[in-house]
């Protein structure tokens, strides 16, 4: 029964409705229509976008080279952020400037960065392979090979975002309890069992909540693609977003981005429960 | 003592007699960065008669510099002169065609006046304004020439305003190709004499015997070809470039890109097979990273002096004529390449040629319009024709970011760029480039309909993969082919053919 107090709910409520029910409701809806350059309004064509979806091979494509890229490209960037979390965690000499450093990365906006990086991957006028010709190596073709552009990307990728898992991980280490080092002092553990069978079981909590945290951003790359690559050379480097984006926004075919936009939205929710699952199976060692 | 009262009749009538006698002064607009007004309908004497003052103006055009530039001085010079407010939007290229399609199709009075890219016009016709007689007989639009007249109609209507003519062209290192030692040299070591190429596979030649040498002797490798190959960056104009002398057989009539009677898509026949294996087989001579050339890279590679030659628009041979380019006077522009021998899809077979078939290629450029939910269409068509007019088209076409090139017949006076410090050849030859083109009957048009966009997209991703070695040239074509298909059937074959046959009038030389 309703009372006066579940009025004090409606503002959330409404917000709620207006920035995620509405349009994911108005993008179910667009979906089946025919929306598209030619077409405007939403009219009815059933599941149409739908069965193209499925027959659309370079949607699948992208979708695999997606998962490839976002699973290199977050473990490389966990393992480097909790190397560099655990060297910042004990007191060390300029800690602190170190930590303010290692956040610059992210905390620039992606698309600038990307022009940057794309002069310094530039084959014959960017630094990396003047610098590389000074040892006898090169040129490295970094963005015209199939690749040296998906290297650059994933390079891109976890220097810009393994800043966000070191943030994570030290946040972490640092409020870890003290009493288990101090039992595995005791019993005479070195550093690395006291990692293994300390730290790191301590931290699979944050572990997994960083990993999916990360995975959902990674699977959604396109800014750092489309400045970099546009999704080249030939196709070596389309990710899903960058080509629901060709498909919505450049060729103007909105009825059937909103279908691609859907199957995508529904493939990562179902695969990213899987993955979570199965972290806390492996790390924590219960299904919960 | 005298009153001053007495001498106002007399000196007022004095004043008056002399104001008459005296011929009338035009007035000084120098400080708007002209060198001075020109006599035409827009001018800024005319367009300072007009006042609008307390109405307002919203344009969209494309970010700056390219267009966005002068869109905004302009528009801060209507504004001065007639009262107005003009608002100005600009957006990045990627986005302009969403940004102006989206209001169009829920039905928002978002803009009077629209910048974009000339071949949206299959597009966007049923959303613009014809442009009145007035305009069309003004002094600016009366010597814009046909070519741009053409790209500027619409089932024999004006919808769009001219304000830019782009083309494809040749461009080419006249200290290498007219060194008397470069030449012996290269006789001796090809067995054939240095010419500016005459066909793709002469480009190709040259191209591959000047790359990777040091030939401009700065102590740096040089390359043979710079060309827009990146994916999504206009590759599709650079396609079509070089697919144009084999597939556009000028005896050949009804369709470049589709057959008109039937709409099956031409995209995989054997002519673009073979300008797509060219392209690919071409890359062996471009720059480190060349096949991830974007248009500005192209620019900056030619325009800077890293590559022999390279074909596109005026600005790689603007930027390298500039005041401050090591290369200034050291470049000519040429004809596009053509082909020895042409695809005839009439009767299957491959036709050779004594004189190479050269097939101009007038590629999309800037145009404008005026929306048909506007209500200040009056002002909205003085803004652009202001905009357009003579004094600010010269001014324009002297600043090689505003992306403003040749499309009246007084732009393409020799004197003029030489006026600007182009050698004799450099003028010359960019001159008689361009105007040949205009006297051309066997160019080739964008596809101009609805969906165009899609289209070329889809070319882009074959040609890319083709080029990636993901596919052969004929299978990426054939992938092409049957996603045109697909496109067609989609927005419906009647519907495209009645955009195309535009297209080809213009090809065809009937419109």
């Amino acid at each position: 029964m309703l009372s006066s107090k579940h009025f004090f709910l409606l503002p959330a409520l409404l917000t709620l409705v207006a920035i995620i029910l509405f349009p994911l409701l108005f993008t179910v809806r667009v979906s089946f229509s025919s929306w598209d350059v030619f077409q405007s309004g939403l009219d009815f064509i059933g599941g149409s976008n739908y069965v193209r979806v499925f027959a659309d091979d370079r949607f699948w494509q992208s979708l695999q080279r997606l998962s490839l890229l976002s699973i290199i490209s977050v473990s490389l960037q966990y393992t480097l952020g909790f190397a560099l979390a655990l060297a910042v965690w004990k007191q060390v000499r300029g800690g602190r400037l170190l930590r303010v450093l290692f956040l610059i990365p992210m905390m620039t906006t992606p698309v600038v960065m990307s022009v940057i990086w794309r002069t310094v991957f530039h084959e014959s006028l960017g630094p990396v392979n003047d610098i590389l010709s000074a040892f006898g190596v090169g040129p490295v073709p970094w963005l015209s090979s199939a690749t040296g552009a998906f290297i650059s990307v994933l390079i891109v990728e976890v220097w810009q975002w393994t800043p966000f898992m070191f943030l994570l991980l030290l946040a972490g280490l640092v409020s870890l309890p003290k009493e288990p080092y101090l039992a595995a002092a005791i019993d005479g553990a070195g550093t690395w069992r006291t990692f293994w069978q300390v730290t790191f079981p301590l931290m699979a909590p944050i572990t997994i909540g960083a990993l999916i945290i990360r995975l959902i951003e990674a699977s959604k790359i396109m800014d750092t693609v489309y400045v970099l690559t546009s999704g080249g050379p030939g196709t070596a480097t389309e990710t899903s977003s960058y080509y629901i984006y060709i498909r919505g926004l450049r060729d103007f075919q909105i009825g059937y981005s909103a279908a691609l936009s859907l199957v995508y939205l529904v493939i990562m929710i179902i695969s990213l429960t899987i993955i979570a699952k199965l972290l806390l199976r492996t790390l924590v060692g219960k299904d919960e | 003592m005298i009153k001053i009262s007495k001498f106002i009749g007399p000196a007022t009538l004095l004043a008056l007699a002399v104001a008459a006698a005296t011929p009338a002064m035009a007035k000084d607009y120098t400080q708007f960065g002209i060198e001075k007004d020109l006599p035409g309908t827009c001018s800024y004497e005319a367009t300072d008669a007009k006042d609008y003052s307390g109405r307002s103006l919203n344009v969209i055009t494309h970010a700056i510099p390219v267009i966005g530039e002068p869109t905004a001085l302009h528009a801060e010079q209507f504004a001065a002169l007639t009262g107005a407010e003009v608002n100005v939007v600009h957006v990045p290229f990627g986005d302009l065609f969403q940004r102006i399609m989206i209001p169009f199709q829920s039905d928002q009075n978002a803009y009077d006046v629209l910048f974009y890219a000339s071949l949206w016009i299959g597009d966007f016709n049923r959303f613009l304004e014809p442009v009145p007689q007035k305009y069309i007989d003004s002094t600016g639009m009366s010597d814009v020439t046909d070519s741009f007249t053409g790209v500027a109609t619409w089932n024999g209507e004006m919808i769009q305003y001219p304000m830019d003519g782009d083309r494809h062209y040749l461009k080419y290192r006249t200290d290498i190709f007219d060194n008397a030692e470069v030449q012996a040299k290269f006789l001796a070591d090809t067995g054939s004499a240095l010419t500016v190429p005459e066909t793709w596979e002469d480009y190709n030649k040259v191209a591959a015997y000047f790359n990777d040498r040091d030939w401009d002797g700065d102590g740096e490798l040089n390359y043979g070809s710079a060309e827009v190959a990146k994916r999504d960056d206009l590759m599709f104009s650079a396609f079509i470039s070089r697919a144009a002398p084999y597939a556009k057989h000028p005896d050949v009539k009804g369709g470049f890109f589709f057959d008109l009677e039937t709409m099956e898509p031409l995209i995989n026949s054997p002519g673009f097979v073979r300008g797509l294996q060219l392209f690919v087989d071409a890359q062996k001579s471009f720059p480190p990273g060349g096949n991830n050339f974007g248009l500005g890279d192209e620019i900056f590679s030619f325009g800077g002096g890293q590559t022999l030659m390279s074909y596109s628009w005026d600005d790689a041979y603007v930027q390298a004529n500039q005041k401050d380019s090591r290369i200034r006077n050291m470049v000519a522009a040429a004809p596009l390449p053509g082909a020895g021998e042409v695809w005839n899809r009439d009767t299957g077979t491959w036709d050779t040629f004594a004189t190479p078939n050269r097939a101009p290629y007038m590629t999309w450029g800037w145009s404008s319009a005026v929306s048909q939910m506007s209500e200040e269409k009056e002002m909205a068509f003085d803004f652009l024709c202001f905009f357009a007019n003579e004094a600010n088209a010269k001014n324009d076409l002297q600043i090689g970011r505003f992306g403003v090139n040749p499309y009246r017949n007084e732009h393409l006076d020799v004197d003029f760029w030489k006026g600007q410090g182009w050698e004799d050849k450099t003028a010359e030859s960019y001159v008689s480039t361009l105007s040949d083109m205009e006297e051309s009957q066997n160019r080739v048009f964008d596809l101009r309909v609805p969906g165009v966009s899609q289209f070329m997209s889809s070319m882009a991703n074959g040609v890319a993969e083709a080029m990636a070695g993901q596919k052969s040239a004929q299978d990426a074509l054939d992938g092409v082919a049957k996603e045109w298909a697909e496109i067609t059937e989609r927005i419906g074959k009647d519907r495209l053919r009645a955009a195309y046959a535009n297209v080809v009038k213009l090809e065809d030389n009937e419109g």
